[in-house]
Order: structure tokens, then C-alpha cells, then sequence
């Protein structure tokens, strides 16, 4: 009988301060959980989770689409995920070029750790956002 | 009476003064309908968020964040909100006047000011109070990044108990015709009501709901800020739009004025030579 009461599409709302991200019916989606990725089909249990940088992708209808997300939350609901996050690209959006400077910035900064002024902590941050950019966008020119 | 030709030169430099008004109105009627947008594609974000904090609230017992925390206040942090540019009519002055009123309210704390916006800055720089930080020259592009150092300025601040209170002077945007003063405390934030009822949904918490709330926190505040800075905005350009509209009107009063002096001038000037002729003529 639960079987029965299963939704079988989740409406997934990606918002960001700036604007809505994505507003979408999809079957699947994954996020990156800040322990790990996370997978979601419809009827999942209600879960909340912190986001890291990562890949977002989900699948609505016959189509499948990648955005790179920086940190946030999750919020999952049988028939609903809720996602906030600061920035949201969408994978043919990114500017490949500028986050290959970005990730070559923060390495850069990562191999001075012993200068006082270099903040490891945002230089690292730079560098997962740069590195999940790069691969959410190599999926899209591939 | 004027010479013609003074009064001429004086309706055509009144005339281009009323196409610059003209233009700035234009130029902040356009503007202030991507600002209204703006703020509107924020709500969802800031919406989610409150819920979010809400139940994550009603999840745990020691609601205690130093971001909660209240305590006396003897050194309070006020963080003004005005405009870079003038010509908005009554904007930034109604901002400055409240300002002041808090201060001469709050005599006895020792008060700096944060101030975004070149007016405010301007104002207080030569007055006896101690600007901490400035961020000027945000609002031709402004975006959520310009939010964040602003609120990790200001709760980097209140954790180091280097401030007891956080308070945001800004106008809110009303209508196109109202600007409101708003006065509001930023930090400590006031406590998070927990969400109650039916709505309450059991989750499975990928972090401890505790450490959830406590992230939380920091991103509610920048979003306020962020919200802050929008009303802000949209309250600017309101107040230049209505304040270019009254002084384009103005213009046009003060042309048909004086056009109709001018006629006047130079009807008179005809009047007289016809006198002239005629008695002219009935002396010889």
C-alpha cells in the first residue's frame, strides 16, 4: 500500500540570493553533502544536510543537467528538495578559462603555506569551488 | 524691465537643466524596476532560510550561539546605509537625522559606525564618532559577494566581543512614492522562534542539528544584510526618480513663466515704439 502513495517526481527549487537557480519536476538528483555525495529519487525520506563545493545533477524528463553549486543546504522531502546555495552555474555557463585561473590562484596561494598572509582556509575553499566548476563544466563540453 | 535677450539665455539654460533632470529620471525609473526585481528574486532564498532555522531550532535544546548572545550594551556598532550619490531628494539627509537621534538617545555607549554609501561616510567623517570600515561605491553593481565581508565584518565584531550591538540604519522601500527609516538590530540576532505543530517534519539529520543551526546563522545574516542593502537601493532610486520628477515639472513651470514674461517684455517694447511714431506724428 506505501508503494502506492510513492510520488514519482520530485520538485526540485535550486535558490540562490540572486535568483531561482532551477525550478524543475525531475525523477533524479544528486548533490554534494558535505560528507559525501547524496542520491535522491522520489520518496526519500525527509533529510537536511550542509552542501559542499560539488556537482549538482539531476534528471528531468529525457534530459540531463549539471550545475556547479558552492557550500549550502539541502533540504529533502518525499516529493520536494529544496537546495540553498550561494552560486549556482549551470554547466554550459561556466567561464572555463576563468575558473582554470581561479584553481591555478588558489594553488599557487596552497604552495606558499608558510607565508603568514596566505589564508589556507579560503585558499582551499577557492579551490574546491574552482575544481568543482572544472569538472561540472568538462561534463558539458565532453 | 530685463532685456529680451537675457531673458532668452535664461529659459534655454533652464530648458537643458530640465533634460538632465529628465534623463536622471529616466535612468532611475530603469534601474529601479531591475532593483525591484532584485529584491524580489531574494525572497525565495531568504524565506527558505527562516524555515530552515525554524525547525532546526525546534530540533535542539541549547539554543545558546554566541550570535544569540545578549549582553549590556556599553560599545554599540551601527551600521548606515546610504546613498553614493546625492540629488534624491530627502534620502540621505532623513538617514543622517536618524542617525543622529539614535546617538544623542544612546549617549552614554561608546558608538563606531560601519558606513556603506559615500554620504554617510562623508558626513560622519568629520564628526567625533569612529568609522570602522566603509564600503563605498557598492550599489552601481551590487550583488550578494558585496553583502558577505560586510556581515562577516560585523559578526566577526560581536564574537570577538569587540561590540555589544549591531544595528542597521537603512531606508526600506515602501512604494515608489515612501522611503521608510528603518532602524533595526542586526546582532544580537533576535532569538529564532522554533517551528511548531504539524509542520514539524521528523528528519535525518546528515550533520548533528546543532551544528546545522549554527551554520545557519552566520548565511541569515548576510542575507539580511544583503536584504538591507537591496531596500536600500531600490529606496534610492525611488527617491531620484520622484526627486527628478518634481524638479522636471519645476523646469517646465519656470519656462512657461518666463516665456510668458518674455512676451510680455517684448510686446511692451512694441507698444512703445508704436507710441512713439504716433506722437511722433501728432507733433508735427
Amino acid at each position: 500500500m506505501a508503494e502506492a502513495t510513492l510520488p514519482t517526481e520530485i520538485q526540485l527549487d535550486i535558490v540562490t540570493p540572486d535568483r531561482l537557480a532551477a525550478h524543475d519536476a525531475v525523477t533524479w538528483v544528486t548533490f554534494p553533502g558535505k560528507d559525501g555525495y547524496l542520491g535522491v529519487l522520489p520518496g526519500h525520506a525527509p533529510l537536511l544536510t550542509e552542501l559542499g563545493a560539488g556537482e549538482l545533477e539531476y534528471t528531468s524528463g529525457n534530459a540531463k543537467h549539471s550545475l556547479a553549486v558552492d557550500g549550502g543546504f539541502a533540504e529533502v522531502l518525499p516529493d520536494r528538495v529544496i537546495v540553498l546555495v550561494q552560486t549556482a552555474e549551470r554547466a554550459e555557463d561556466i567561464d572555463v578559462e576563468r575558473a582554470e585561473k581561479a584553481k591555478e590562484r588558489a594553488e599557487d596561494q596552497l604552495k606558499r603555506f608558510s607565508d603568514p598572509e596566505v589564508d589556507l582556509q579560503h585558499a582551499q575553499e577557492a579551490l574546491r569551488r574552482a575544481i568543482a566548476r572544472l569538472e561540472t563544466a568538462k561534463k558539458y563540453h565532453a | 524691465m530685463a532685456a529680451l535677450i537675457d531673458i532668452r539665455r535664461r529659459i534655454r539654460s533652464v530648458k537643458s537643466t530640465q533634460q538632465i533632470t529628465r534623463a536622471m529620471k529616466m535612468v532611475a525609473a530603469a534601474r529601479l524596476r531591475r532593483a525591484q526585481e532584485r529584491i524580489f528574486n531574494a525572497r525565495p532564498y531568504a524565506n527558505e532560510m527562516m524555515s530552515l532555522l525554524s525547525s532546526a531550532a525546534a530540533r535542539i535544546t541549547d539554543r545558546s550561539h554566541p550570535l544569540l548572545a545578549e549582553r549590556p550594551i556599553q560599545r554599540q556598532l551601527l551600521v548606515l546605509v546610504t546613498a553614493d550619490r546625492g540629488l534624491c531628494g530627502a534620502f540621505n539627509t532623513n538617514l543622517i537625522r536618524a542617525t543622529q537621534a539614535y546617538l544623542d538617545e544612546h549617549r552614554e555607549r561608546e558608538t563606531s559606525i560601519i558606513a556603506v554609501g559615500r554620504k554617510g561616510r562623508d558626513y560622519f567623517a568629520r564628526r567625533p564618532v569612529k568609522i570602522i570600515g566603509e564600503h563605498v561605491n557598492i550599489f552601481g553593481r551590487l550583488e550578494f559577494a558585496q553583502a558577505q565581508p560586510i556581515a562577516k565584518s560585523i559578526i566577526d565584531l560581536y564574537q570577538e566581543v569587540k561590540v555589544d550591538s549591531v544595528d542597521f540604519i537603512y531606508n526600506e522601500f515602501k512604494s515608489i512614492m515612501t522611503q521608510r527609516v528603518m532602524v533595526e538590530r542586526y546582532l544580537p540576532i533576535k532569538p529564532i522562534v522554533p517551528a511548531s505543530g504539524e509542520s514539524l517534519v521528523d528528519y535525518i539529520y546528515e550533520q548533528p542539528p546543532l551544528e546545522i543551526f549554527s551554520h545557519l546563522l552566520p548565511r541569515y545574516v548576510e542575507i539580511e544584510v544583503y536584504r538591507a542593502l537591496l531596500e536600500s537601493q531600490a529606496a534610492e532610486l525611488a527617491a531620484r526618480m520622484t526627486a527628478m520628477e518634481a524638479a522636471t515639472n519645476n523646469a517646465r513651470d519656470m519656462i512657461d513663466s518666463l516665456t510668458l514674461y518674455m512676451n510680455r517684455v517684448r510686446q511692451a517694447a512694441i507698444t512703445r515704439e508704436i507710441i512713439e511714431v504716433v506722437s511722433g506724428a501728432a507733433a508735427t
